[in-house]
């Protein structure tokens, strides 16, 4: 059996190495197994109707897009691998990819090293873009928020908008995008006047978090931030909610999700979040997609999906206006872009990060409400 | 809850030893010339085609990542091969060495990014003196602990670790911590991985086929009885183990060094599990076993993601458990059963050590 | 004082759900000295055989319940029959690999689309959520429903392996498998009741985590797999009184060390204790002393 499939590889090498299309090449990492399937999923969507929506309209300059999609199982050695497939074997150059930073950040070298452009969706973690010694890798942008932005937009929030004087903050330990935010929206707060009465940890595959909240709600903040992901938040404000504890939730752009008010109901009534775009902006780029998303896949665009669907709008529109597909030109192309996405106007300053305005949003019992706009 | 059914036990391991481990002796006319040259001319042209390929890009990155992780995972294979399959010690933290030695290689090339290769080297010696310190240290008093406990107890050491290397950035911030730990030197390359699996072989099978692995083996056999002849059963599951973790530190370096990016993801249990597979697959205590079961095993991960098309690519791992179910029942001692390739074997100098024959 | 007893119930509440797991991994190891890794697995089918009985089929609580358990008793069973019988005399490594493949088969099968799909589904509650407060302490219908039910059957559990025949068979074939077959046992009858009693104490434990932390998707399985198993060997493995102990040891040092001492070392508190008890105690706590015939 070994023997037929190393076989069977090794010819899929040699064929493979010798193909010339008239195609632009596309690729796709993200984690379409594992345990945060869901959001690969929603990547992919988003990333799928941005590609069907050129090729309708002819493609990049006259070339048909084709895509290359390769799975990360939400693990750095398989990411790393992934992309390596997608670069080396089947010969892409323009990439979007993945969603957590922990992928991200080995895909990133690879490209930098590999010359290939990759714009990440939603991987916030800074050394996505730029190294330890703080250069930039040239060849990577991202298109989301990253972590120092959104924590501090949260903590000026809390503290201006919602006067809060106390906050309790809610993190996962082994994630760096839920860290991250935590640590930003922790220094801002304190920084700003407000004091953290609680500052606890949990595990990814933690269910029961009676114990901390039990914490928490000795403390009786007047925020309890929980930057995580739509998932986990439910579950810890279902769980806050049943222990009693009144404090106003907050969290980030992971909040974004159609599934939220399925999961948390009302306890996620009255929680403010961060994030790029509302859905209810009426804005018409906003209003197509969401009609778009959700005539295709039958519920509306979470921010994974929206965000994927943006940066691989934006690899395309650069491609369009470098006139090539060759990386450099392309990269450069991206690099002076203006683009109204939908999550906001769009260009990129010189860490590869967008410079775009963020929303404040909060889930009503039926949706979710906008409610201001706040500008870097 | 009640003794151990010994005999059926007692019968098995005999099974499982014979072949592996046992030392049958070579059929006579190994003694040629040609018999001695030819492994070293065959391994010696493998590594000379497999260069030239990768000069001449016929086998392109992503391939050579794939073949210099196969042969890390060979080496962190044959540590615990050694552990397990000839100590007979049960150990499911083999993942925590490796990550060790990864974290401790990648913290020093990391602070001395311009002293090159021969800072790689250091690295590599610390790295595993730090992972051999350590395993002595936890393996003083956990190793008297029989068979399943000891694996409970080297799982749970594992997930300590993972916590440790999560929460690392706390007190060493270059180390990362669940950020990851990225930049790090790009040292490992196939010349490197090729004779580190081959140096990581040829101590192995000189310690196998020397007292201090007839020892070893003699544990595994039949502890009590080891004990009564007079083999000092703590000194030498200490050693087995201590050896065989490093061999798991020695993999952590290179890889660090290949992927240049650590995340303590990468060395939760179910890394553990990953090379418990690979040495049952291959069967325990065969040497060749392990090196062709995690060349097998990798290429077939990675062949099926090249394979599969885009629709059913969340299949990729719905197949490969299937697959592994069906190995396990068609062939339970592993594919390769125990059994050496010839040149491994020792010639008939060895002779008195055989327990049972095949 | 009040604010421990809270936390001292939050740690009751998990650790008698990691029991529910726990038994199932204590009692097939007596039987068949199988780690059996798809177990956590099984746990997780069971919530979600629960959700679908609650939300598709529109059962009352308690049938839902019946009919997770009668599932996963099925599954359980089957997987046996599939993948350990046929390695019941190979060694024993070989079934333990088996039983990890068995288990990643559950959760990347089950997390595809057209199975459970990969979503974090919302658990239903189907009873009327009431919160109670006693001096400073509440505690609501949840936690009354989780130790109702894991006490419950922990009773029957203990009442059938200790009183009746069926039990003093499970009993005798995990002592002496041989001898209790030439004693006219059916050693493979008893041995898939086993696997069947296991699951569908573990669809408890899932139906029940489903209840109390409402959500589940296919990966649920792992880690409370693994601390039930780290219960039940801390308990001394093949002891059933040793597995809930060990479990409700867990589920208190987890909570206890979350909240007095630190959320993020609580694994590592936890599984500290386990390597210190095991170091002192080899056969767990209250694990029988094997004697060893040479």
């Amino acid at each position: 059996m070994k023997r037929v499939l190393i076989g069977a590889a090794i010819l899929l090498v040699i064929v493979s190495c010798g193909q010339k299309e008239n195609v632009v090449k596309l690729g796709l990492v993200a984690p379409l197994t594992g345990d945060v399937k869901t959001f690969g999923e929603s990547t992919k969507n988003g990333f799928t109707i941005a590609v069907d929506e050129a090729n309708a309209k002819g493609g990049i300059n006259g070339k048909q897009i084709k895509v290359y999609i390769s799975d990360d199982k939400n693990d750095p050695t398989e990411a790393s691998n992934a992309g390596s497939k997608l670069i080396n074997q089947d010969g892409v150059r323009l990439l979007i990819g993945s969603v957590s930073s922990k992928c991200s950040i080995p895909l990133s070298e690879l490209c930098e090293t590999m010359g290939a452009v990759m714009i990440t969706p939603t991987s916030t973690n800074p050394k996505v873009t730029i190294r330890d010694d703080g250069s930039r890798k040239a060849m990577v942008f991202r298109a989301c928020f990253i972590d120092p932005f959104q924590g501090a937009v949260a903590a000026k929030f809390a503290l201006d908008n919602l006067k809060a004087k106390t906050s309790a903050i809610l993190y996962d330990v082994g994630n760096d995008y839920v860290k991250g935010l935590a640590e930003f929206y922790r220094d801002n707060f304190t920084k700003g006047g407000g004091t953290i009465v609680a500052y606890e940890s949990y595990a990814k595959d933690d269910a029961d978090f009676s114990a901390i909240l039990t914490k928490v709600k000795k403390e009786n903040p007047d925020i309890l931030y929980v930057p995580d992901y739509y998932n986990k938040v439910a579950l810890i404000a279902k769980q806050a909610r049943q222990l009693g504890i009144k404090s106003v939730m907050m969290g980030g752009d992971g909040w974004d999700s159609p599934d939220m008010i399925k999961i948390a109901g009302d306890a996620i009534e009255g929680g403010y979040f961060t994030n790029h775009y509302s859905p209810d902006d009426p804005r018409p780029e906003v209003q197509e997609w969401v009609k778009k998303y959700s005539a295709r896949f039958g519920a509306k665009p979470d921010a994974l999906a929206t965000l994927a669907y943006d940066a691989t709008s934006l690899m395309i529109a650069a491609a369009t206006k470098a006139g090539s597909d060759d990386p450099a030109k392309v990269r450069d192309a991206l690099q002076s872009l203006q683009l109204k996405a939908v999550s906001g106007s769009v260009t990129f300053d010189s860490s590869g990060n967008p410079i775009k305005s963020a929303a404040i949003l909060r889930y009503t019992r039926t949706g979710q409400e906008y409610v201001a706009t706040v500008t870097p | 809850m009640s003794e151990e059914p010994k005999g059926r036990e007692q019968e098995a391991k005999c099974d499982q030893a014979a072949g592996a481990g046992s030392i049958p002796p070579r059929e006579d006319g190994q003694a040629s010339a040609l018999g001695r040259v030819a492994p070293w001319a065959i391994t010696v042209l493998a590594y000379a085609v497999i260069t030239v390929l990768i000069s001449t890009r016929m086998i392109n990155p992503y391939w050579q990542q794939i073949i210099q992780f196969a042969l890390i995972m060979a080496i962190s294979g044959l540590g615990l091969n050694l552990i397990y399959g000839y100590t007979g010690q049960f150990s499911l933290g083999h993942a925590a060495f490796y990550g060790i030695g990864a974290y401790t290689s990648a913290l020093i090339t990391k602070s001395f990014p311009h002293s090159g290769i021969p800072m790689f080297v250091l690295s590599m010696f610390a790295a595993v003196a730090v992972v051999a310190a350590v395993a002595f240290l936890i393996g003083m008093p956990i190793l008297r602990l029989k068979s399943d406990y000891l694996g409970i107890a080297t799982l749970a050491f594992g997930i300590i670790v993972k916590v440790l290397f999560d929460n690392a950035d706390r007190v060493i911030p270059k180390l990362g911590g669940s950020r990851g730990m990225l930049g790090i030197p790009k040292y490992t390359n196939f010349t490197w991985t090729f004779f580190m699996a081959l140096a990581a072989l040829l101590v192995i099978r000189n310690f196998v086929f020397s007292s201090l692995g007839r020892a070893c083996i003699s544990i595994r056999e039949d502890e009590i009885a080891a004990e009564s002849v007079g083999v000092n059963t703590t000194k030498y599951k200490t050693l087995g183990f201590v050896l065989g973790c490093s061999f798991a530190g020695a993999a952590g370096v290179l890889y660090a060094h290949l992927y240049s990016f650590l995340h303590p993801s990468n060395f939760d249990f179910l890394k553990s599990i990953d090379v418990l597979l690979i040495v049952v697959l291959g069967g325990l205590g065969s040497m060749s076993g392990t090196i062709v079961a995690a060349i097998g095993w990798t290429f077939l991960l990675e062949g099926l993601r090249v394979i599969l098309p885009p629709q059913i690519l969340d299949w990729r791992l719905v197949i490969y458990p299937l697959l592994l179910i069906i190995v396990m029942i068609l062939r339970p001692r592993g594919l390769w059963g125990g059994v050496e390739f010839g040149f491994l074997k020792p010639s008939e100098r060895w002779t008195q050590s055989s327990k049972s024959t095949n | 004082m009040a604010y421990f007893l809270q936390q001292l119930i939050n740690g009751l509440q998990l650790g008698f759900v990691y029991a529910l797991i726990a038994l199932g991994y204590t009692m097939v190891y007596g039987i068949v000295r199988l780690i059996n890794f798809a177990h956590g697995d099984v746990f997780m089918v069971g919530a979600f055989l629960g959700y679908y009985g609650i939300l598709r089929f529109h059962f009352p609580f308690p049938v839902a319940l019946a009919f997770a358990m009668i599932g996963c008793a099925i599954l359980g069973i089957s997987i046996e029959r599939i993948a350990y019988k046929p390695l019941r005399s190979a060694p024993r490594i070989a079934s333990l690999i088996t039983a990890m493949g068995v288990s990643l088969f559950l959760e990347y099968f089950t997390s595809l689309k057209f199975v459970f799909g990969p979503n974090y589904l919302a658990y239903p509650r189907p009873f009327k959520l009431v919160t109670y407060q006693v001096g400073g302490v509440s505690f609501s219908t949840i936690q009354i429903i989780v130790f109702a039910v894991a006490i419950g059957l922990l009773i029957v559990l203990q009442y059938f392996v200790q009183r009746t025949k069926v039990g003093m068979a499970m009993r005798a074939v995990s002592f002496d498998k041989e001898t209790a077959g030439l004693m006219g046992i059916n050693v493979n009858q008893i041995i898939s009741l086993t696997f069947g009693i296991g699951s569908a104490l573990a669809a408890a434990g899932g139906v029940l985590y489903g209840v109390a932390y409402p959500q589940i998707n296919p990966f649920m399985g792992i880690m409370p797999g693994l601390k039930a198993f780290v219960a039940a060997v801390l308990g001394g493995i093949g002891s059933i009184p040793g597995a809930v102990l060990g479990a409700v040891i867990m589920g208190v040092v987890e909570t206890t060390t979350s909240a007095f001492v630190s959320s993020t070392m609580r694994d590592a508190v936890a599984f500290s204790i386990l390597i210190i008890v095991l170091i002192v105690k080899p056969t767990g706590l209250l694990g029988a002393k094997g004697t060893e015939k040479v």
